[in-house]
C-alpha cells in the first residue's frame, strides 16, 4: 500500500484513498461469504489459496483509517479529544457487537427447540449454556464468551482501546512505535500471552498478536507508506511477493489434496505448520503482504476504474464497514438457516451469496444516505458524521 | 447430484472386495484414505487374536436401549470379523459423552492396561470445538495420546467429528479438525475422515442430516456405513504389503 497517503505528514488530507474503500469492502464480502459455514460459493475467496484471509485486509485496512482519521484530530485537537472520539467509536462496536449476540441467542434457541437428532446427541451439548443464561449472558458483555464468528468485532474493540497511546506514539515516533507493537507481537509468542475466553480456552483472535497488523495500519497511514514507496515497488521486491504467493497456494493446494502432502519434504512442513491464525502467523502476515505488494502493483492510486460504477458497490461497502460488517454475520446466520431448512442445493448457495451481497450493497447505499442527510440538515454540523464514519 | 451419486455408487459397487456393503455406504468410499499402515495391528491380525479399543465421545454411540449394539463401534467389528475370517475381535469401548481430548488421555493408561489393544480408535474433536480448547493444547493432547498408545504396543486411527449441518455455525469445527489431520500426518497414523464422508453423503444425499422422518433408521445405517467404512481402511492398513 504504497504512496497511499499524502496526508501523513501535515494536515492537509489529500482525500481518501478509494483501494482501502474498495479492498475494505471486497473483504466484507469474502468475510461474509466465508461465515455461512459450508457455503460452495465460498470457494472463491482467498483464504482457500494462501495463508492469509479477508481478516488481515480488515484489520490492516481498518488500522490504516483509525490512523487517518484520528491522527488528524489528534495534530487538530489535542490527545484527549481524539482519544474521546476513539473509545467512542468503541463503544459504538461494543453495542453493535451485543446487538449480534441477541441474533445469535434467537437462532441457537430455535435450533435448540427444533433439533432432535439421535445421531447429534453430542453436538446438541453446545446449546447447554441456554440452562444458564444469566452466567451466558454476562460473560457475553465481559467479551469472554464469543460465539463462532463473532471474534473480530472484540478484537476490534481492544485493538480501538488501546490504540489512544499507541497513536499518540505513532505521531512522536513512528518507527519506535511499530517496533514497540511488533515487540508486544513478539513477547507474546514467546510468552503465548492471550485473553481468556469462556467457558475454556482463549480469544480466538489474539488481541496482543493482532495489533501488530493494526498498527502497520496506522503506521503506514501517518507516513510510513510513503517511506515503503521505493522498496514496495522494487522489482526485486515484486518478485519475492510473488514468489510467496505461488509457494503459499502450493502448500493450500496440500490441504485439499492430502495426496499431495507428501510432496512437501518433512523438514519444511515441520518449519511451516501449524500456521497459527490466533496468533497471526508469520506465514499469514508475509502472505498478506505480498498481496498487498501486488494489489499495489496491478492498481495505482488513480487508477480510473476506481471512479467507476463497478467498483462503486465494493466501495460503499468498505465506507460504512461497521454496518456492512454487522449486516454480513447476520446474513450469514439466515443463509446458513436458508440452507439447512429449506434447501441445500448448490443453486441456493449460490442465490444466497449474491443475494447477501447484494443487500449489503444496498444497506451501504442506505447509510451513505442517511449520513449525507445528516450532514445537510437542519442541525448544525458541529460533529462530522464521516468522522465517526471513517472506520466505518 | 443425486444421479451423480449413483454412478460413483454403481463404480464403487464393481470393486468386488467391497460387494457386501450397501451401495449408500459405497459412495463416500473414496473418502476413505489409505495412507498409513498399522503394523502392530497386523501383527496381532497374524496371531489370530485381535484386541481394539474404541475411544470416544458422544459421537460414537447412538441413544437408546440398542444404541451401544446399533453404533458403529459395534457395527465395525462385525465388517472387520467378515473381512478377517479365523481372526478373534474384541472391542472393547470407552465411550463418554462431554470429554475433551485431554479428559480422554487422563482416561487412557487403565483401559490400555486393561484391555491391551492392538489398535486404538479415537474418536475427538467435536468436544474441543464445542468448548473452544486452545488449539494448542488440543494438538498436544492428540499427541500425548497416540505416544501413549503407540508405547503400550497399540496402533491408532484417529476419527474426526461427525458433519452436523444445523450446528455448523454453532460449532467452529474446522480448525480442530485441521489439527487432526496435520498430528496424524506428523505421527504417520491414518484418519478416518468422518466429517468429509458425511459431508459427501448430504451433498450427494445419500443421507438427510437435517430432517428427520424415521430418523432412527437413518442414525443406525449411518452408523453402520461408518463401522463398514472403518473397517475397510483398518483392512487396507495391514495388508502385508504395507506393513513394515
Amino acid at each position: 500500500m504504497n504512496s497511499v497517503v499524502a496526508i501523513g505528514s501535515g494536515p492537509v488530507a489529500a482525500g481518501r484513498d478509494l483501494r482501502l474503500d474498495l479492498f475494505r469492502g471486497i473483504a466484507l464480502w469474502l468475510i461474509f461469504l466465508d461465515h455461512i459455514p459450508s457455503n460452495a460459493v465460498s470457494w472463491i475467496t482467498i483464504r482457500n489459496y494462501g495463508f492469509s484471509d479477508a481478516t488481515e485486509i480488515f484489520v490492516f485496512i481498518s488500522g490504516f483509517t483509525a490512523a487517518f482519521v484520528y491522527g488528524r484530530a489528534m495534530r487538530e485537537h489535542g490527545f484527549v479529544v481524539a482519544g474521546a472520539r476513539v473509545l467512542r467509536r468503541a463503544w459504538q462496536i461494543y453495542v453493535a457487537h451485543v446487538f449480534l449476540f441477541a441474533i445469535y441467542l434467537a437462532e441457537i434457541a430455535y435450533v435448540a427447540r427444533s433439533f432432535d437428532n439421535p445421531l447429534y446427541t453430542e453436538e446438541m451439548g453446545v446449546m447447554r449454556f441456554l440452562q444458564d443464561p444469566d452466567v451466558t449472558i454476562v460473560q457475553a458483555l465481559l467479551l469472554k464468551f464469543k460465539p463462532v464468528n463473532m471474534d473480530v468485532l472484540p478484537l476490534y474493540i481492544v485493538l480501538l482501546l488501546f490504540f489512544p497511546p499507541m497513536l499518540w506514539a505513532l505521531l512522536r515516533a513512528p518507527t519506535a512505535a511499530l517496533l514497540l507493537s511488533f515487540g508486544l507481537y513478539e513477547l507474546t509468542w514467546y510468552f503465548d500471552w492471550n485473553l481468556a475466553a469462556w467457558p475454556k480456552g482463549v480469544w480466538v483472535f489474539n488481541p496482543f498478536a493482532w495489533q501488530l497488523l493494526f498498527v502497520f495500519g496506522a503506521w503506514c497511514a501517518l507516513g510510513g507508506a510513503q517511506r515503503l514507496t521505493r522498496l514496495v515497488n522494487a522489482p526485486a521486491v515484486r518478485a519475492l511477493a510473488l514468489a510467496c504467493l505461488v509457494f503459499a497456494f502450493a502448500i493450500v493446494m496440500t490441504w485439499y489434496f492430502p495426496r499431495l502432502a507428501t510432496f512437501v519434504p518433512k523438514p519444511l512442513g515441520d518449519f511451516i505448520y501449524p500456521i497459527s491464525k490466533t496468533n497471526l502467523d508469520v506465514l499469514r502476515i508475509l502472505h498478506f503482504l505480498s498481496l498487498a505488494v501486488i494489489a499495489v502493483w496491478l492498481m495505482p492510486r488513480d487508477l480510473p476504474a476506481l471512479k467507476s460504477k463497478a467498483a462503486w458497490p465494493a466501495i460503499v461497502c468498505g465506507q460504512h464497514s461497521l454496518e456492512t460488517f454487522c449486516l454480513g454475520v447476520f446474513l450469514a446466520f439466515a443463509g446458513h438457516f436458508v440452507f439447512t431448512e429449506v434447501s441445500n442445493r448448490l443453486f441456493m448457495h449460490v442465490l444466497v451469496s449474491a443475494a447477501g451481497i447484494i443487500v449489503m450493497v444496498a444497506v451501504a447505499a442506505l447509510v451513505a444516505w442517511y449520513k449525507r442527510l445528516e450532514r445537510r440538515g437542519p442541525r448544525p454540523p458541529a460533529v462530522t458524521p464521516g468522522l465517526a464514519g471513517g472506520v466505518g | 447430484m443425486k444421479r451423480l451419486g449413483l454412478l460413483v455408487a454403481l463404480l464403487t459397487a464393481a470393486v468386488p472386495a467391497y460387494a457386501g456393503h450397501p451401495a449408500e455406504c459405497l459412495v463416500a468410499q473414496h473418502q476413505v484414505e489409505h495412507s498409513f499402515a498399522l503394523p502392530r495391528a497386523a501383527k496381532a491380525i497374524t496371531a489370530k487374536k485381535l484386541d481394539i479399543l474404541v475411544l470416544g465421545t458422544g459421537s460414537s454411540v447412538l441413544p437408546g436401549a440398542n444404541g451401544a449394539k446399533n453404533a458403529y463401534p459395534a457395527r465395525f467389528r462385525a465388517a472387520l470379523a467378515e473381512a478377517l475370517p479365523g481372526v478373534a475381535i474384541n472391542v472393547a469401548t470407552d465411550v463418554k459423552s462431554r470429554r475433551t481430548s485431554a479428559d480422554m488421555v487422563k482416561a487412557l493408561p487403565p483401559r490400555l492396561t486393561s484391555v491391551r489393544p492392538a489398535l486404538v480408535i479415537w474418536q475427538t474433536g467435536t468436544v474441543d470445538a464445542m468448548l473452544a480448547v486452545d488449539p494448542d493444547r488440543f494438538n498436544d493432547a492428540l499427541e500425548e495420546g497416540i505416544g501413549l498408545a503407540q508405547s503400550a504396543g497399540a496402533d491408532v486411527v484417529l476419527v474426526d467429528a461427525q458433519y452436523s449441518p444445523r450446528t455448523e455455525s454453532l460449532i467452529a469445527l474446522s480448525t480442530y479438525t485441521e489439527g487432526m489431520r496435520w498430528v496424524a500426518l506428523q505421527h504417520g497414523v491414518p484418519l478416518f475422515n468422518r466429517f468429509a464422508i458425511m459431508r459427501l453423503w448430504a451433498d450427494l444425499g445419500t443421507f438427510d442430516f437435517t430432517s428427520a422422518p424415521h430418523k432412527f433408521a437413518v442414525a443406525e445405517r449411518v452408523h453402520d456405513c461408518i463401522g463398514r467404512l472403518l473397517a475397510d481402511l483398518v483392512v487396507e492398513a495391514v495388508k502385508p504389503a504395507r506393513s513394515d
